[in-house]
């Protein structure tokens, strides 16, 4: 059994720094003591959803910048099941039933099998890996995710020869998701073959050291760090190995404006806005956007000899 | 009731709840962990619903047989240019810091950016002419031809949201069917009236005649 005590101090009961470096703000007057109490007691009550996961190993595959807070990541979020709105998955998904959970792999491949939760998670070492994430519309986080390399699924049940791409189903039960609006549902993604193989493609189990909350695609997601957000699919129900490239859901609603790779790229511009640059949540001016989000050393080989103007 | 001077009071601290309720917010750190992004949805928001009561007040007094509705018509209309104006600046200052390139590149990359702009300009003329002194310089039909840009506002402001979302366009959509509904009464009551059956022709006063109660 993996998940036991709760052991360690966890990310949500560490005074958030904005609230430790505005200490003397802090004790300015009763409003903004009585604002910071509010402050220091809010984060921790929504953290309450993860338990810490064990033996979380640091990551080589990992940015050195400014975090951001777990209150960012768990409070602004597209998921459009639980809303259209970035505040509504936090308030629509706290009782989505995430347990018990199992992912379907299947298709070609020579060992099909159903994962449950608890073999995911056991599956590989965890490794925290922190990675920048950069939504189509122009903004950005960087989130100390929790997980390993997609592979080591991928190999566990042995791709045939004919298998080329990865397709990605999310759960989607209308009863559960009400709100759910503005795409066909169920969430459907996809990946090449040696994409979904790279070491960097995550198969993503937890973040802040501790397991995923709802809003964020628990029980398990993916992240695809150098394409647009929408590629990390969440909640993942099956995972598929298929010859030919498979159905995505915002190429679907929408093929001028969402291709099939969604690289980052800040020379192709989204056809209604400019990708050269986005907003870091938590900083005032926005930044240049970086080619394949800053990934490409890692991740440029992949599309050698491809337009990516054509295949955005 | 509607003619008692408090009713304009109260439509004035209703006009400014908004705002208030935006800087509360803002004390409490509450305005999501992007807030120049809420801001500029908060305020367009607000703008956008001001523009519909702005151009419901003429239908509403006929519908409901309420005509003292206009002694708040020109507040209301104030209020869309106040919102709009809290928006438009969102946007040059706190989105593109005043960074005049990257707006025009702007411009003639994202056309929602233009339509809103232009929903925005049109509103200047009529925010500047909206006092008695102008009306009475410009003479009632001048004044009220040139007002009807607000229509223009209208359906601007609508393309501009629609065009901004990424796939959920329910909300305008429904911004695009009051709009919708409120000129198509206008074209109903046009048409009628040009129709040669037209029993009764209405002196044009009495849609702006309220505002004769102002100073």
């Amino acid at each position: 059994m993996l998940i036991r005590k709760p052991a360690d101090i966890r990310y949500s009961e560490i005074t958030p720094k904005r609230i430790y470096m505005n200490r003397r703000n802090f004790l300015a007057g009763v409003p903004a003591a009585f604002l910071g109490a509010r402050e220091l007691l809010s984060p921790s009550a929504q953290a309450l959803a993860g338990t810490k996961l064990p033996n979380v190993q640091k990551s080589k595959y990992t940015v050195d910048e400014k975090q951001n807070s777990y209150k960012d990541v768990s409070t602004y979020n597209n998921y459009y099941e639980f809303g259209t709105d970035k505040s509504q998955p936090s308030e629509n998904a706290q009782n989505f039933k995430t347990a018990p959970w199992a992912v379907s792999v299947e298709g070609l491949c020579n060992k099909p099998r159903k994962f449950t939760m608890e073999e995911i998670l056991s599956l590989a070492p965890l490794e925290e890996r922190v990675y920048r994430h950069r939504c189509v519309e122009a903004w950005s986080i960087v989130v100390p995710w929790v997980g390993y390399s997609l592979s080591a699924l991928l190999n566990k049940v042995e791709p045939t020869s004919k298998a080329k791409y990865v397709a990605f189903e999310t759960f989607f039960d209308r009863r559960q998701m009400p709100h759910a609006a503005g795409l066909e549902f169920p969430y459907v993604e996809g990946l090449r073959l040696d994409e979904a193989m790279h070491p960097l493609t995550l198969l993503c189990t937890g973040m802040f050291g501790e397991t995923l909350p709802p809003q964020d695609g628990a029980p398990v997601r993916m992240i695809l760090p150098w394409k647009y957000g929408f590629k990390s699919v969440k909640s993942i129900v099956k995972i598929r190995l298929v010859g030919s490239q498979p159905p995505t859901s915002w190429n679907l609603t929408n093929p001028p404006e969402y291709g099939f790779y969604s690289n980052v790229n800040p020379r192709v511009d989204h056809p209604r806005w400019s990708q050269g640059s986005e907003r870091r949540l938590g900083e005032f001016r926005k930044r240049a956007t970086l080619m394949f989000n800053g990934y490409g050393d890692q991740v440029a080989s992949l599309y050698n000899g491809m337009d990516l103007k054509k295949n955005y | 009731m509607l003619k008692k001077r408090w009713t304009k009071v109260l439509v004035f601290a209703a006009g400014l709840a908004p705002i208030f309720w935006l800087c509360w917010r803002a004390w409490n750190q509450n305005l999501s962990a992007n807030p120049i992004e809420f801001i500029t949805r908060y305020t367009g928001d607000w703008t956008i619903r001001f523009i519909v009561l702005t151009l419901a007040v003429t239908p509403l007094r006929k519908v409901l047989g309420l005509p003292d509705l206009i002694r708040f018509r020109r507040m209301i209309g104030l209020y869309a240019f106040f919102y709009g104006t809290l928006h438009f600046i969102t946007y040059i200052w706190l989105d593109k810091f005043f960074d005049l390139g990257d707006m025009l590149r702007d411009v003639a990359k994202r056309p929602f950016i233009t339509a809103g702009f232009t929903a925005f300009l049109l509103m200047l003329p009529l925010a500047v002419t909206s006092t008695a002194g102008w009306i009475r310089r410009m003479g009632g039909k001048r004044w009220q031809l040139l007002h009807r840009l607000i229509y223009v506002t209208g359906i601007a402001g609508v393309v501009h949201y629609y065009w901004l979302v990424k796939s959920d366009i329910r909300l305008p959509a429904m911004y695009g069917a009051l709009v919708g509904v409120l000129l198509f009464y206008r074209a109903a009551v046009w048409a009628r009236k040009r129709s040669p059956g037209a029993a009764v022709k209405r002196p044009v006063a009495i849609s702006f005649g309220g505002l004769r109660d102002n100073p």
